[in-house]
């Protein structure tokens, strides 16, 4: 049986709180909310923190308040945002996302915060310290190389959440809270291109809450590509967003990559395409040729990269098939293996 | 027939429903200490120094053992004993084992563990079979037919270059089918201690009890008498746990030199080092056919990536030959295998052992076949399907065969006349059959003993104990066997305990590999039962004056047929029976038939009978993308007859699950770093994240249906259902994705990607097909000729000097060296 | 060592342990509930499934120390009152459990679907169940097990049933489908 190291463990009942002990804790501490990434890291001597901030007893981690717009508390769980209302009437792509997040037991466990925050990923850093040790580690941990390609200066783990691409395409921004204050980002610079230091979060900060904007006239979707129906981290997704005038023009479009890079890429021109546009089948083609030309997967996920990129542009393509309002529920089955209605 | 038949909650259900069972892991003993393996981090060197003095004084460690420790090696077939506990001078693939720690507690075991050092002196990498046949040095082991080739196998049946010259057409394909592995949900697990008297104890997860006792008295070099294996019920097998393992050995040492109970429970990564799984098989078929489809004669070449043990493999390597003469007629037939070490963890049996991959050619090819000839490939396989009770080519005494009902029940259910090449494009159906073993005809070692042997217990309080060595994998073999004695005893089968798997109360029964257990543990059964019963019989009819042969055993009572008052109750039956016999026990016990191969090699493949399946799947291909969703299978499986439906019907269902896994999605693979920065040979991720097993939200719908038509080999009739049903779904895939999209897949998995570079190829004007282009040269010894029973042949080789009596596994000193005469 | 006190199956337990154990390994080892099982303690498998204050969870993921004050139910507590939940008799019955491996993070989790979803679809079965792996059975008896408990597993609690077999409630596998008689 895989064993955790030994850490300490302290449970604040306030954000305060935890601000206070993550600063004084000399950056030793890590954060711990569903605990669904960090565990199974920790049992493989990805990380080995000294103390654990457990953030399960902080109930104004999980408050949704309605108002201009939705916020949700990162600490609510992803099972709890499926089951909110108001994301799945709103925020169909975040109710995508998180609902096709890992399996239903995880989802009961996993919190949004942690979603957003989740370590990237790669084939060659995502195994136990024994594997790591066979290939003399890796840059990301214990190691000087990237064997993902071995002349890189950079980090190229893969970037895996899925509320990630899905939040950016509705526009969010995010609360990280600190023993300092509070600063409000949008959610698109949390995030660096950079598969060790892909978080702009500082070690004593912590996420709080996701503000998303008043939705509208939007409509959104989130396509995810992996092997099966659940388990799988994506490997590569396409999230959009699009405020669709009455007669059917898009006046304003956002088209999100993820799990192709470090980051979750917001893929701006191929969204400006759309503008002024119906969602024409052309419209929709011009879009998603120029969405998938940042795709860059690598060789350390599952399914070869030469398919994954050829994937992107079909992917923007279902998503923004699903905005126009095609029906998709064929599509979805085969594709996701459920219908996600 | 109160029992047979009839569905029923398995004997075992309760408690496996309540969290009862006691798998090897929930073993918990006083005084229990725990075991890590240090394995090896480096693909193929030599141990130049190994210092456990740091993690033997590490506080709360127990003991640091190596490969000093265990001289003696061991390993499942008597041609390979080349394992040892832990490693000897030589470490083969990342993850073989070279220490063990054992500490109070698993934590403490794990930190010790890197306190070792091992100083190593790289060799040679050997990373695939293209490796393997162009250097023949450093050999990975000191045996073998010859440089770094396992094994050579090269039989002819009859003339088969004559039987290609007379065909109309002959086609020749290449097939690959990647590796791939059990994934059982439970993790290995064994736990040792000395008993009460000193003797010692090992419960494990394994699915051959027998034959890891038999290694541990080797290994240990202990009597075998003071040597108890008891088989935890596994939480799965599949083939993976058929092995004697290394922490088997290692646990039994641990506990013998400590007096204390030692345990250890596999991570999940190193269950993918023990792997034992499918090998990695490139194949050649080459087929002569007249133009109605007859086939003429058949070549078949096969090239198996062994990894870095023997394990099963010289077995598996003839597998990949052995059966395609028992669906089809084949009357001129000749196979040549190969098997390579290579440095990653050994392969040997899953599910089907050896038999998946040539069966996905074969019925690859035919279907291919049927398509040049412009016929249906159903009707086809109904014209060539091998006649029941005849000999094959290759000697194997075929019993009932039921499969044309197969594929007449699977193209109706599936309405194939309506849907093959009629479905729009990207919609498709294909269909392919198999047959499979209902058990090895032959024990892993050379013996003239039973291979099931089963001892009943009876009791005046109506109870019976019914002891057998069979294990329970979760296939159900407690059930059967009950049921069996409970059918003839006419008592309810809950009033049987069985009791299995333990060699220290049971008799022996080989295990739970090749389908066996069914037909011969349940013949043992039934014989034990019916002395019993005769027995019985005797003293009730002494009692009540009714003839023996008029009293019926049903409904917990003995009768007269002819009047139902006369009769007692089947308690008063034992007692009766005990006042004039003496206590009451009876045996049974089953050895297959003499097999009519009598050449070298012809040890593996016959079988008291074969199992026959036919599968439609029916597929979803996205021509944009290649990606594939199966909305149906269709499989119809020739159980002969089901002893219990439920369980039988779990069987087809699960093989299809796993069938499914392997056709389009598990891969046991490797990686090699840039050998110009490192040496690293690595499995691609240990993982059940990564190694992709089906969830329920890929799982198609299966339409099961069972033919039953009793064989009388089988106990009331029945034949296998364990593994036989996995074997079609691979081929009726690739068959059900030319249909759909008009690329052949010649290789599994069948992924998206390599569908849509079959796409590409096909609009570019080039072969529509994703597969391997050729079969390399292999240094093929002369083929040893048989001739078939219809040329007059007596199941010998014709060079009588070659002749062996079909102990191609068991020969340990006279396996002869191959000569390297090119083909 | 940590001390904590929490519910497990119904009954207030004290529990003390080493700080770094999961509730996989506090159950298993601290507390001799066995019926736990686990496949790979990353998440990975489903095996180690309990229902962590009515939720299903995995084990393996839970820190032992952060359960004090929680209820959990785990497959040792699905029977009450000497009797086994209806699901535990339908998967019994149905052949649901074959290895009974995976049975436990099945079972755990399925109660938790049928006490929200009283009669749930045979999508709805397939949703909540995607977390558990099964090497066994290819699915489709467990679907028919849980399908088959519907109804019985009322709020009051598992209904009276006798747990020897009821053969009329065993579906006999038939041509192509259950519930569809055998004889041609």
């Amino acid at each position: 049986m895989m064993r955790l190291p030994n850490f300490r463990f302290v449970a604040p009942t306030s954000v305060h709180e935890a601000a206070e002990l993550l600063t004084s804790s000399s950056g030793d501490a890590m954060l711990v909310a569903g605990g669904t990434d960090l565990l199974p890291n920790m049992k493989r001597r990805q990380q080995t923190p000294g103390t654990l901030v457990g953030l399960r007893h902080i109930a104004e981690l999980r408050a949704i308040s309605n108002g201009d717009g939705l916020t949700i508390g990162a600490g609510l769980t992803l099972a709890d945002l499926v089951r909110t209302q108001k994301v799945r009437e709103s925020y169909g792509a975040l109710w995508q996302a998180a609902a096709q997040v890992a399996t239903p037991q995880l989802r009961n466990m996993g919190t949004l915060g942690g979603n957003l925050c989740l370590d990237t990923r790669c084939n060659y850093y995502d195994q136990n310290y024994e594997w790591r040790k066979a290939i003399d580690f890796c840059m990301k941990k214990d190691g000087g190389t990237c064997w993902v390609a071995p002349s890189s200066t950079k980090c190229l783990a893969v970037s895996s959440t899925d509320t990630a691409p899905a939040l950016l395409a509705l526009g969010a921004s995010i609360t990280l809270v600190s023993a300092n204050g509070s600063r409000r980002i949008a959610l698109s610079d949390l995030y660096r291109n950079d598969g060790i230091h892909y978080l702009t979060r500082q070690p004593n900060e912590i996420l709080t809450a996701v503000h998303l904007p008043e939705s509208t006239g939007w409509r959104s979707a989130y396509w995810k590509l992996r092997r099966r129906g659940a388990f799988d981290f994506p490997v590569l997704s396409a999230a959009a967003a699009a405020k669709i005038a009455g007669d059917g023009t898009v006046e304003s479009a956002r088209i999100v990559l993820g799990a192709v890079s470090s980051r979750p890429i917001e893929v701006a021109p191929a969204a400006s395409l759309l503008v002024g546009h119906a969602l024409t089948d052309e419209a929709i083609a011009r879009a998603a040729d120029a969405a998938a030309q940042p795709s860059r997967p690598m060789d350390n996920t599952d399914f070869t990269l030469v398919w994954r990129k050829r994937m992107t542009r079909v992917f923007v393509t279902y998503a923004l098939r699903e905005l126009r309002g095609d029906d998709v529920r064929d599509l979805r089955r085969r594709v996701s293996r459920q219908e996600l209605l | 027939m109160n029992i047979i038949g009839t569905p029923r909650r398995r004997v075992d259900g309760r408690a496996k429903v309540t969290g009862q069972t006691k798998f090897a892991d929930d073993v918990m003993l006083p005084r229990m200490v725990h075991c890590k393996l240090l394995r090896a981090s480096v693909p193929h060197a030599r141990i130049v120094r190994i210092d456990a003095s740091r993690a033997a004084a590490h506080p709360g460690v127990h003991l640091v053992l190596t490969g000093e420790d265990f001289p003696i090696p061991y390993g499942i077939l008597p041609v390979s004993q080349d394992e040892h506990a832990l490693a000897r001078g030589i470490v083969r693939f990342v993850g073989d084992p070279v220490a063990a720690v054992i500490a109070r507690d698993e934590q403490t075991a794990a930190d010790a563990l890197d306190l070792v050092v091992v100083e190593y002196e790289a060799l040679r990498t050997f990373a695939g079979p293209a490796d393997s046949l162009a250097h023949p040095t450093p050999r990975i082991h000191e045996y073998g037919d010859t440089g770094n080739i396992h094994k050579l196998v090269s039989l002819q049946f009859g003339d088969v270059e004559q039987a290609l010259a007379g065909a109309d057409r002959v086609f020749e394909d290449a097939f690959f089918y990647q590796g791939n592995t059990h994934l059982p949900i439970e993790q290995h697990a064994a736990v040792a201690a000395r008993d009460p008297d000193g003797k010692l104890v090992l419960w494990s997860s394994t699915q051959t009890p027998h034959y890891v006792h038999r290694a541990l008295a080797k290994t240990l070099a202990m009597p075998a008498a003071h040597i108890r294996v008891i088989a935890t019920p596994n939480g799965g097998g599949f083939g993976g746990k058929s092995d004697p393992f290394n922490h088997e050995m290692v646990v039994a040492k641990a506990a013998l030199v400590l007096d204390r109970p030692v345990k250890i429970c596999l991570t999940r990564e190193e269950v993918f080092y023990c792997h034992r799984g499918r090998h990695p098989v490139l194949m050649q078929f080459t087929t002569g056919v007249k133009n109605d489809g007859t086939i003429t004669g058949m070549h078949v070449k096969t090239l198996l990536d062994g990894g870095a043990y023997g394990s099963y493999g010289v077995a598996s390597t003839f597998y990949t030959g052995a059966l395609q003469t028992v669906t089809y007629h084949i009357p001129a037939y000749k196979f040549q295998g190969c098997r390579v070490f290579t440095n990653k963890p050994p392969c040997g049996p899953k599910r089907g052992h050896g038999t998946p991959q040539s069966r996905f050619g074969q019925e690859i090819q035919l279907d291919k076949i049927a398509e040049a000839l412009a016929q249906d490939p159903a009707e086809l396989r109904l014209r060539i399907v091998e006649q029941p009770e005849t000999l094959t080519a290759n000697y194997l005494r075929v019993g009932t065969i039921g499969l044309s009902q197969c594929i007449r029940r699977v193209t109706r259910a599936a309405d194939w006349s309506n849907t093959f090449r009629k479905l729009p494009h990207g919609r498709g159906v294909g269909l392919a059959c198999s047959s499979y073993l209902s058990g090895a005809g032959l024990a892993i070692y050379w013996n003239d003993m039973p291979h099931s042997g089963v001892q009943l217990k009876i009791d005046r309080s109506g109870g019976v104990t019914a002891f057998c060595g069979a294990t329970e994998i979760g296939q159900g073999s407690d059930d059967v066997l009950v049921a069996c004695v409970a059918e003839v005893l006419g008592i309810d089968p809950l009033d049987i305990r069985p009791v299995t798997g333990d060699t220290d109360l049971t008799p022996v029964d080989l295990g739970s590999y090749s389908s066996r257990v069914t037909l011969m543990m349940g013949n043992a059964a039934i014989q034990a039962a019916e002395r019993a019963r005769d027995l019985l019989a005797d003293a009730v009819s002494r009692k009540i004056g009714v003839p023996k042969d008029r009293l019926v055993f049903a409904d917990r009572r003995v009768f007269d047929t002819e009047d139902g008052s006369k009769g007692v109750t089947f308690s008063e039956a034992v007692c009766l029976a005990e006042a004039a016999f003496g206590t009451i026990g009876t045996v049974g016990a089953y050895t297959p038939p003499k097999s009519a191969a009598k050449f070298k090699g012809g040890g593996v493949g016959p079988s008291p009978t074969y199992s026959y399946s036919a599968a439609i799947v029916e597929v979803d291909v996205d021509p944009d993308t290649g990606w594939t969703h199966v909305p149906r299978v269709w499989i119809a499986h020739d159980i002969g007859r089901s002893i219990n439906p439920v369980l039988v019907r779990g069987q087809v269902e699960g093989s299809v699950y796993m069938a499914l896994g392997e056709a389009l999605m598990e891969e046991q693979i490797f990686r090699r770093l840039p050998p110009r920065l490192s040496g690293a040979l690595v499995h691609k991720f240990p993982s059940m994240l990564e190694y992709k097993s089906p969830t329920t939200l890929d799982m198609p719908e299966v339409f099961t249906d069972l033919i039953e038509n009793p064989d009388p080999r089988g106990p009331f009739g029945a034949k296998e259902v364990g593994q036989g049903p996995l074997l079609p779904v691979m081929p009726a895939i690739a068959n059900a994705v030319y249909d759909a999209v008009g690329v052949r897949i010649d290789e599994v998995p069948i992924t998206p990607e390599k569908i849509l570079k079959a796409l590409d190829a096909k609009a570019a004007g080039k072969a529509p097909r994703y597969g391997p282009a050729g079969f390399p040269e292999i240094p093929w010894p002369e083929p040893l000729r048989v001739a078939p029973p219809w040329a007059g042949g007596d199941g010998t080789a014709d060079d009588k000097g070659l002749r062996a009596e079909g102990k191609g596994l068991n020969a340990e000193s006279r396996t002869p060296k191959a000569t390297s005469v090119p083909s | 060592m940590v001390q904590i006190t929490l519910t497990v199956n119904a009954e207030p337990v004290d529990a003390a342990f080493a700080p770094y154990k999961t509730l996989l390994e506090v159950l298993r080892e601290d507390l001799n509930l066995c019926g736990t099982k686990h496949g790979c303690e990353l998440g990975e498998c489903g095996a180690c499934a309990v229902l962590l204050d009515g939720q299903p969870v995995l084990s393996c993921l839970v820190l032992g120390v952060d359960c004090g004050g929680r209820t959990v139910t785990t497959v040792e507590g699905l029977a009450s009152d000497g009797r086994l939940h209806p699901l535990q008799e339908t998967f019994a019955d149905l052949g649901a459990a074959q290895c009974g491996y995976c049975t436990p993070g099945f079972l755990v989790t399925a109660k938790a679907l049928l006490d929200e979803h009283p009669r749930p679809t045979r999508d709805q079965i397939r949703d909540a169940l995607s977390g558990n792996l099964c090497r066994c059975t290819g699915y489709q008896q467990i679907y028919e097990a849980v399908e088959a408990a519907i109804g019985q597993a009322g709020p009051k609690g598992p209904a009276l049933r006798d747990t020897r077999t009821d053969a009329s409630s065993v579906r006999r596998p038939g041509p192509f489908g259950p519930g569809t008689d055998q004889s041609r």
